[in-house]
């Protein structure tokens, strides 16, 4: 299903549609208060901008910087050209354990590779354990937000859910009651299994190091309980120098939530006493983008989601609607990289209205992305057919002023005369609009003839 | 294998070389620090809690977690509970009431401590008790997140974290709820 048809099965329910919208708004506005609050933001922005600029112009050397130093460090480094070896080295280190259950806490880079799915079909159990991505994964959803992964859940529904699942009384939809027992349930979790994977928020190139953020403590409780430690990252997560994060730690929770910083910013440097540590870095399309000019910015995210939030589109059709691990504007100019035939569609859910790149704390010029994708899609015949033919008809129209005047002429008589022909269902554009009172003339016709009296 | 096609695949495709731009500082802006990271740690969900010595620390822990276990490996509280827990399997930590421990320096724009394993005793620690105390002094506050990594400098340190608050989540309907994984509550003894 395209992003097109899966907004309109959202935007069914429009109750629905308004509340997600809504609550997102309100993220949104946690967020600007938070970033007004800090008058250097702006320069923060672009300190931000600039360092991730000059990391794409020197990935290969820090990716080694950070593989030597983390290699001295203790860590094992390996490194993935796509999912599928991702996966598969995942897979070889659960294997080397002689493990079959494992605990997972948030990594979009899991989720972009299938590495669940996969494990599952090997005979490997994830328990995911971020609350918002437990609940999706026992309801057998994907995420539809990156910080937010259950933002389209009501509570009633989660607490039918937990019902089901983790025995909570039926009815319960209490927040507090329905967090306090995903935690007596996830902590059984974490006192038992013996690999634990996070995701990677930066890696210091200069030290080896890694930082990992949540609010919630599990991929602390994760890792620092597990004999292995799987941390999974995309090549463009490196940073060169620890200082850099005073500038990424500062931006990342007031851009994401509003918050001045996460709970946990956990700086992973050595595998403790007795530990495993293992970082797999992972390309799967990343170089191809390093490559493509007009898109490389897009490597610069850090994965706040605040485009998401603020978008008008993603607020009112879901992030499922966008089919990729990673919704919104910044997913619609990333998917296109990784599979241009399946998401041709998504750099076409946008208005450009640009608050996306307004709101993008590394600056990233999403709408512009956005309005990029659709010329390099189109060009090279990624294009609906409707939409080209529709394009190709218009563009006769425009271009010959005499059959101009006469669409004209036919459009006016037939809003005027014959509503009904315009105004159905199978016309997209009066879905949920009123008709326009369709003008008596065009101008030209009155300018011509005002200037005759 | 792979390494190398990336490192070729990087080495082709890059952009031209940018610079690093420089890191500036932009000052603080807070008259009191102390005051500054007791209100927004507070907002986020912590307590702070002034104390003048040690004593008032034990005190506080006797009145208000009695019965509880409790480990901390500062020796000015050894009184209060045992260091046997030092050199236990972390999962044996799964019933820890309060772990009391030291915060290396507080960060007053987010209200943050930084904390490293040295401080920790054991990794899960501040992680796995159900209260977090860590004891800051009141002139170890720094304005902001650049002073804290120029304090942090190039120390060496197995892990450490930026700890701010209790352990929470908003996932269900954006509603607050403190006590996710880790504790339901963390206090801040601010020392004179």
């Amino acid at each position: 299903m395209n992003h097109a048809d899966a907004a309109e099965k959202f935007n069914k329910d429009f109750d629905r549609t308004t509340w997600h919208d809504e609550t997102l708004w309100w993220v949104r506005q946690k967020r600007d208060r938070a970033a007004f609050a800090i008058p250097e933001w702006e320069a923060l922005r672009e300190t931000a901008s600039q360092i991730k600029h000059n990391v794409l112009s020197e990935l290969d050397n820090y990716l080694i910087e950070f593989e030597k130093n983390a290699q001295k460090n203790g860590i094992t480094v390996h490194w993935a050209a796509d999912a599928h070896e991702h996966n598969e080295i995942v897979l070889s280190i659960l294997k080397s354990q002689g493990v079959t259950q494992m605990v997972k806490s948030k990594s979009m880079l899991t989720e972009e590779c299938h590495l669940n799915p996969y494990l599952a079909e090997n005979g490997v159990e994830v328990v995911d354990t971020d609350l918002g991505e437990r609940i999706v994964q026992l309801a057998g959803e994907p995420p539809s937000h990156i910080v937010l992964p259950c933002i389209h859940w009501k509570k009633e529904e989660i607490g039918v859910l937990f019902h089901k699942h983790l025995g909570t009384p039926e009815g319960c939809a209490d927040p507090i009651l329905l967090t306090h027992a995903a935690r007596e349930n996830l902590r059984e979790k974490f006192l038992t299994r013996r690999v634990a994977i996070t995701g990677v928020n930066f890696a210091v190139a200069e030290t080896g190091e890694f930082v990992v953020c949540t609010n919630e403590g599990n991929a602390d409780m994760g890792a620092h309980l597990a004999d292995v430690h799987i941390a999974c990252m995309g090549i463009e997560k490196i940073i060169p120098k620890r200082e850099h994060l005073g500038v990424f730690l500062r931006l990342l929770t007031r851009s994401a939530t509003g918050q001045p910083i996460t709970t946990y910013s956990s700086h992973f440097a050595k595998p403790r006493a007795g530990q495993e540590m293992h970082i797999v870095f992972v390309d799967n399309g990343r170089t191809t983008q390093l490559g493509r000019e007009e898109f490389r910015n897009s490597l610069k995210c850090i994965r706040c989601g605040a485009c998401m939030n603020t978008c008008p589109v993603y607020r009112r059709s879901g992030g499922h609607s966008y089919h990729n691990a990673v919704a919104g504007p910044i997913g619609a100019i990333l998917a296109p990289n990784l599979d241009m035939t399946k998401n041709a569609d998504l750099p076409f859910a946008s208005t450009l209205c640009g608050s996306c790149s307004n709101v993008c704390p590394v600056k990233i010029n999403i709408h512009e992305q956005l309005y990029e994708w659709r010329q390099v899609l189109t060009k090279s015949g990624h294009s609906p057919m409707a939409k080209t033919l529709s394009m190709k008809a218009m563009s006769a129209v425009l271009s010959n002023p005499a059959v101009y005047r006469l669409s004209g002429k036919i459009g006016r008589f037939t809003m005027a005369n014959a509503p009904f022909v315009v105004n159905n269902s199978l016309n997209p554009w009066f879905k949920q609009r009123e008709m326009p009172e369709p003008p008596k003339e065009s101008f030209g016709e009155w300018y011509k003839k005002n200037r005759s009296e | 294998m792979s390494r190398e096609k990336i490192l070729a695949a990087v080495a082709k495709n890059k952009p031209a070389l940018t610079p690093l731009p420089e890191i500036q500082n932009f000052g603080n802006p807070y008259a009191d620090l102390a005051e500054q990271f007791k209100s927004v740690l507070t907002a986020i969900g912590g307590e702070v809690v002034v104390v003048k010595d040690w004593d008032e620390i034990k005190t506080y822990i006797e009145t208000h977690f009695a019965g509880q276990r409790i480990v901390t490996n500062l020796t000015a509280l050894s009184a209060t509970a045992l260091n046997s827990w030092l050199n236990s399997d972390p999962h044996s930590l799964e019933n820890v009431g309060l772990a009391v421990l030291q915060g290396q320096f507080g960060v007053a724009e987010n209200g943050s401590v930084w904390v490293t394993e040295t401080e920790m005793g054991q990794r899960a620690a501040p992680f796995i008790a159900e209260t977090l105390a860590l004891v800051v002094k009141k002139s170890e506050i720094v304005p902001k997140m650049h002073d804290a990594y120029t304090r942090i400098g190039s120390a060496s340190y197995g892990f450490g974290a930026f700890i701010a608050g209790p352990s929470k989540t908003a996932d269900i309907e954006q509603s607050l709820v403190l006590g996710a994984h880790g504790p339901k509550s963390m206090l801040a003894f601010l020392m004179d």
